[in-house]
C-alpha cells in the first residue's frame, strides 16, 4: 500500500533534490499504522531523496524541518495542521519552500 | 528558463470552527503571522500585507507625488515582491509616482543570465520600464574577471561596492533620485545584530532608517518593506504565483553573514517577534555624539553650497551629504577617489588586497578587517 501525494521543493531548495520542484510521490504505508503523517515524509524524504547525505542539513536540523524553510499543507501553513503529527491523505500538496536562498 | 508555478492544492477538508479565520471568521487560516501570532485566511493575509506596507510608505511620506522612482530589481523574492506590490500600491492608492525597475548585471555567468531572464518577464508581467546596467559597460571589467584576480573569498567586498555606485549610476542615468530595495525586517534585524556585535554605533543608526542619503551619493535609498517579515514576503510570492528567482550566486556569501541570519532563524522559530523586537532595539540605540557630529556635517556642506532638505526632521531620515567628487571617475564621493575606483585600480595592477575602508577603522588589520569590510559594503 502506498499513499499517492504531491511534493514540492521550492524557492531554491530543489538543488538539494536534483533540482526538481514538483515530485509525485507514493509513500510506502506501514502495515502496523496504516497511516503516513508528516514526520514519516520528512523521514522517508531524507532517506530516499537525498543523494548527497552532505546536504540533508539543508533540509532538516534537529530531527525537524529547519529554520527558515515554510512547509505548508495544502496552501496552510504545517503549524496550524499540527505539524509532524499531521496525518496525509491522498492527493495533498504538501511544498517546502526556502527563505534562504538568492536575494 | 521559464516559471513553474506551485501547484494549486485540490485536497479540501470541511473547515472546523477553530480553523477559522481570526479577522473575517469566515473562511480557514492558512498562515500565523509571525509579528502577532494572528491566524488569518489568504484574502485578510493579503489585505493586512498590503496595508502595512501602505501605511509605512504613508507614515513615513516615502513618496511625493510625480517622484520617479527606481526598484533596484534583482529578479530575487524580495524585489520582486515589491515591485508588484510598488505597482499595486501606487495604483490602489493614488500615490501618482511613476515606477521604473533597474536591474544590474554583475556579469556572472550562468547566475545573472537567469535572474535577468527573470526580471525580463517581470517587466512584461508588471508592463514596467526597465533599465539594465551593467559592470562590464560601467567598469570594464564583469565579476567573472574580477573573482578570477581576487579569488571567491573576496568576490562580495567588491561586488557591493561596484553594485551600489551601478545603481546610483543607473538611477542617475534616468535622471531618477529615489531608488526603492527590497531589504526586509529580517534582513535589517540581520545587520542590528551584526552591528550590535561589532559595537559599530555609526552603522547601527543608519541601518534602521527607513530612507537614508548617505556617501555623498544624489540618490535618496529607502526600504518599504523594513517591517515585512521575509516569512510573509515569500509566503505572499508564493499564493500569489509571484514568477521569482531563487538560485545561488556562484560566489554567494560567506560565514559571517550565514550564521548571523541562521541565528536568527532560530530566535524566529522560538519566539516570531524577536525580529521586530531587534529592529526596535536598534531604532533606540543612539548615542549622543554621534548627533553632534552630524550636525557638524550637515553645516559643513551647507557651505559647499549643498542642497540639503531641511525638511527632513524625521528621526528615520538622515542626511550624510559631502559635495566631494571622485578625482578620478567625477562620480560623487566622500573621499577623494571612490572605492569604485581604488578597487578598479587595484585591480588594474593586478593587486587583489586594496584598502577599502575609511579612516576610523584603520586600527584593525587583517582578515578581522576584510571581514568587516565586506560585511558594511554587502547589502
Ligand atoms: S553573492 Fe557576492 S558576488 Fe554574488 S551577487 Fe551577491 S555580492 Fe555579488
Ligand atoms: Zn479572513
Ligand atoms: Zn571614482
Amino acid at each position: 500500500m502506498a499513499l499517492n501525494i504531491t511534493v514540492e521543493f521550492l524557492g531554491g531548495l530543489d538543488v538539494t533534490f536534483n533540482k526538481q520542484r514538483v515530485w509525485q510521490l507514493s509513500v510506502p504505508i506501514p502495515q502496523d499504522k496504516g497511516q503516513v503523517t508528516m514526520e514519516d515524509l520528512i523521514n522517508y524524504i531524507v532517506n530516499t531523496m537525498i543523494a548527497d547525505k552532505n546536504s540533508v542539513g539543508d533540509f532538516v536540523e534537529d530531527g525537524t524541518v529547519r529554520p527558515g524553510i515554510l512547509t505548508l499543507i495544502n496552501d496552510t501553513d504545517w503549524e496550524l495542521e499540527g505539524e509532524g503529527a499531521y496525518v496525509l491523505e491522498k492527493g495533498d500538496v504538501i511544498s517546502f519552500t526556502s527563505t534562504l536562498h538568492g536575494g | 528558463m521559464s516559471y513553474t508555478p506551485p501547484t494549486d492544492p485540490t485536497n479540501k477538508q470541511p473547515v472546523k470552527l477553530s480553523q477559522l479565520c481570526e479577522i473575517c471568521h469566515s473562511r480557514k487560516a492558512i498562515i500565523r503571522r509571525p509579528k502577532n501570532l494572528q491566524k488569518i485566511c489568504k484574502l485578510c493575509f493579503y489585505h493586512v500585507f498590503e496595508t502595512e506596507i501602505h501605511n509605512t510608505i504613508v507614515s513615513t511620506k516615502l513618496f511625493y507625488p510625480g517622484e520617479t522612482v527606481a526598484v533596484g530589481a534583482s529578479g530575487g523574492k524580495d524585489s520582486t515582491v515589491l515591485a508588484y506590490i510598488m505597482k499595486l500600491l501606487n495604483e490602489r492608492h493614488h500615490y501618482g509616482i511613476n515606477i521604473v525597475l533597474l536591474s544590474v548585471d554583475e556579469g556572472i555567468v550562468g547566475y545573472r543570465d537567469d535572474s535577468l531572464a527573470t526580471v525580463k518577464r517581470n517587466q512584461k508581467q508588471y508592463n514596467l520600464p526597465l533599465e539594465i546596467v551593467s559592470y562590464k559597460e560601467l567598469y570594464n571589467w564583469t565579476m567573472d574577471e574580477i573573482v578570477e584576480i581576487v579569488g571567491i573569498r573576496n568576490s562580495c567586498t567588491y561586488c557591493g561596492v561596484l553594485r551600489r555606485q551601478a545603481l546610483d549610476r543607473g538611477a542617475n542615468k534616468l535622471g531618477i533620485k529615489h531608488v526603492v530595495t527590497g531589504h526586509n525586517a529580517d534582513d535589517m534585524a540581520e545587520t542590528v545584530l551584526m552591528n550590535i556585535l561589532r559595537g559599530d554605533v555609526a552603522r547601527l543608526e543608519k541601518s534602521t532608517a527607513i530612507l537614508t542619503e548617505s556617501n555623498g551619493s544624489p540618490i535618496k535609498r529607502s526600504k518599504p518593506f523594513k517591517y515585512m517579515y521575509q516569512k510573509e514576503i515569500v509566503l505572499y510570492a508564493h499564493y500569489k504565483k509571484l514568477d521569482y528567482f531563487s538560485t545561488e550566486c556562484t560566489y554567494a556569501p560567506e560565514a559571517f553573514r550565514g550564521t548571523a541570519r541562521e541565528y536568527m532563524k532560530n530566535l524566529e522559530a522560538i519566539r516570531p517577534s524577536c525580529i521586530i523586537d531587534i529592529i526596535h532595539s536598534g531604532e533606540n540605540l543612539v548615542l549622543k555624539p554621534k548627533q553632534a557630529k552630524k550636525k557638524t556635517t550637515v553645516k559643513k556642506s551647507t557651505a559647499n553650497k549643498n542642497k540639503i532638505q531641511n525638511e527632513n526632521t524625521e528621526d528615520n531620515k538622515q542626511v550624510f551629504v559631502d559635495g566631494n567628487r571622485c578625482e578620478r571617475c567625477g562620480y560623487l564621493s566622500s573621499n577623494k577617489i571612490c572605492k569604485a575606483c581604488i578597487l578598479l585600480e587595484g585591480l588594474e595592477m593586478n593587486r587583489p588586497k586594496v584598502n577599502v575602508s575609511n579612516a576610523h577603522e584603520d586600527s584593525e588589520d587583517g582578515a578581522a578587517k576584510n571581514l568587516r569590510t565586506l560585511e558594511r559594503l554587502h547589502f
